[in-house]
């Protein structure tokens, strides 16, 4: 029932919205599809993926897959070392951030422009591959937990974002009214400013944390020592250079059987190294909006 | 800090460069090494890889340029027309997702997806009669696999900033619109599109200048060595020559890093340039 105070959607209108939604809908399979059926894929049986059964939903549910994941002590490790590298390299990271974008953000710092150009110019034009692994090589940081947390330390662009956050979002005046009353400026950035930014802390840090999490290419040219290995380097070897030992696979008899196993531990590991950062970020979802807009905001 | 930091992982690598300019020997260190002057990147523009590398780069980057600038606009203004709020906000999570998948792990499942063998899609082609089809082997396929996996990873994530600048258009815009009889489409072309335009020029220019740098670890794990011929690129060339080769050839590398960095540098000017004498934005 249309009511009268509303204007009638015209035929164009209308196939357009209908346009509209099937579009979007195809847009949303498209990109689903492939996330279901690798999901689907780790539950089923390794004869049903082999042979093409699965569709939509698990066929003949085991969770075979698993088991051969979490059997390996490689994938333990890489996991384990992986945690380490996120919660350590993003701490580093959000510390230094903060540090470098507070007094960037600041008007009374002198010579900010030049600090300012200082770090833009970098983001436009970069050591090299070659230099940069010299200075690694130099800084005895080669094949250390060092060379996965330092060489990555800092992002100007999240800076930029957070220097653009305090300064639009932090009012002068509140910086006037604290050191009236006698507030140094460690004091005010932890106890006003920190307080006021934690949705662009937020953001900052699962961009860092994504960032670490899915590292795999410093690992690969600094690291040598198998125990230091992240869980992309590991997820590397496996998936992309189909390297699954024998002994993975645990006490699978025939050559056929083990091929099986073979690609379902694939489709297991792809689940497992990937949910823990599908779990956290739609909680950090609703700032995303916010903490992007804010950096492309020219400062 | 953060300044330290800075100079010793950013601006010391730049000074590093002059070792491209030098004889490297691992024993006479960065400053005792004799000057080579242009000898390496000479050696570089004679050799037989040349042309091959730098028409791999350029074609992957604008390929990848072109065919990811607009489908995160589409998505936006689709989105923006979309009143359901569950469905919107279910497309919007879904299409974020991929962006938070490692590289690794979506390259593992183009692999798992189009193996020979095993994988679902030559299934389906299977019945359709079609023989199994080795899709990371060929070289013919590997520029659009390539950018199709990209913007299957990115579009969403690219889609949230354009959201935002059609959210900033003033809605009294529409309204009149509406009033003077536009339809959607309409108000599509004339009130969206130059709404986001200022943000569209800014983003291109942006990914014009990081165009040779994207993409290189993904482009290496996706290599193999019957797709070299379209896969190898510049930044994939320096990391051989300079990190794996038997042959290590410190200053032979970095050289055509440097090389490669002046091209980007150039293309960055180039493209700002272009934009202000269109009377858009730019960067600078």
């Amino acid at each position: 029932m249309q009511q009268h105070s509303t204007i009638r959607e015209s035929g164009s209108d209308r196939a357009f919205t209908i346009v509209n939604y099937v579009i979007l809908s195809i847009v949303l399979l498209i990109i689903l599809y492939p996330l279901i059926y690798v999901v689907s894929a780790s539950f089923s049986s390794s004869y049903a993926v082999l042979s093409g059964k699965v569709w939509l939903w698990p066929v003949e549910p085991s969770l075979d897959g698993y088991k051969a994941v979490f059997k390996n002590k490689n994938i333990l490790t890489g996991f384990q070392n992986t945690l380490f590298y996120t919660i350590a390299g993003t701490l580093i990271n959000v510390i230094m951030t903060i540090l470098a974008a507070y007094p960037l953000s600041r008007r009374d710092f002198h010579g900010r422009n030049v600090f300012m150009l200082i770090f833009v110019f970098t983001m436009m034009f970069s050591g090299g591959l070659i230099p940069t692994y010299f200075v690694v090589k130099g800084l005895h940081m080669i094949d250390t937990v060092w060379a996965m947390l330092i060489p990555t330390a800092l992002s100007v662009w999240n800076v930029i974002i957070m220097r653009t956050y305090f300064q639009t979002t932090i009012p002068h005046e509140l910086l006037e009214a604290s050191q009236m009353d006698g507030c140094n400026d460690f004091r005010f950035l932890r106890s006003i400013v920190l307080p006021l930014s934690g949705p662009i802390l937020a953001v900052i840090a699962l961009f860092y944390a994504v960032g670490h999490w899915n590292q795999y290419f410093n690992a690969m040219i600094y690291l040598k020592d198998p125990g230091l290995y992240p869980l992309q380097l590991i997820l590397r070897d496996i998936l992309v250079q189909n390297e699954v030992k024998i002994d993975m696979l645990g006490d699978v008899k025939t050559a056929a059987a083990r091929q099986g196993l073979r690609e379902l531990l694939k489709y297991s590991l792809i689940v497992v190294s990937s949910v823990p950062l599908l779990i956290v970020y739609p909680f950090v979802q609703k700032f995303f909006v916010k903490g992007v807009m804010i950096g492309s905001i020219k400062g | 800090m953060p300044l330290l930091y800075i100079i010793v992982f950013k601006y010391v690598p730049m000074l590093g460069n002059i070792i491209a300019f030098k004889q490297y020997s691992i024993t006479k260190g960065m400053f005792g090494s004799p000057w080579a002057g242009f000898t390496h990147f000479e050696r570089f523009f004679n050799s037989h890889e040349f042309w091959r590398l730098l028409t791999n780069t350029l074609s992957i980057s604008f390929y990848t340029l072109v065919a990811s600038f607009p489908f995160p606009i589409l998505l936006a203004l689709g989105l923006n027309y979309v009143k359901n709020e569950r469905f919107k906000k279910t497309v919007q999570m879904v299409t974020y997702a991929p962006y938070f998948i490692s590289l690794v792990v979506v390259v593992g499942l183009l692999f798992q997806f189009l193996d020979p063998r095993t994988g679902i899609v030559n299934h389906i082609l299977g019945w359709f009669g079609v023989d199994p089809i080795n899709f990371m082997g060929e070289a013919s396929m590997y520029q659009t696999l390539y950018v199709g996996s990209y913007v299957w990873q990115n579009v969403g994530f690219a889609c949230i900033i354009y959201l935002a600048a059609l959210a900033g258009i003033d809605p009294s815009l529409h309204e009149a619109a509406v009033m003077d009889g536009a339809n959607k489409l309409q108000r599509v072309r004339h009130i969206d599109i130059p709404g986001i335009m200022p943000i569209a020029v800014i983003l291109l220019i942006l990914n014009t200048g990081q165009m040779m740098e994207t993409g290189f670890e993904k482009i290496l794990l996706m290599q193999n060595s019957l797709n070299l011929r379209t896969s190898e690129v510049i930044d994939t060339y320096v990391y051989k020559v300079g990190l794996v080769s038997q042959a290590m050839n410190f200053s032979y590398a970095t050289a055509i890093g440097l090389f490669k960095a002046v091209i980007g540098f150039v293309l960055l000017i180039i493209v700002n340039q272009t934009a202000k004498k269109v009377g858009q934005e730019s960067l600078w």
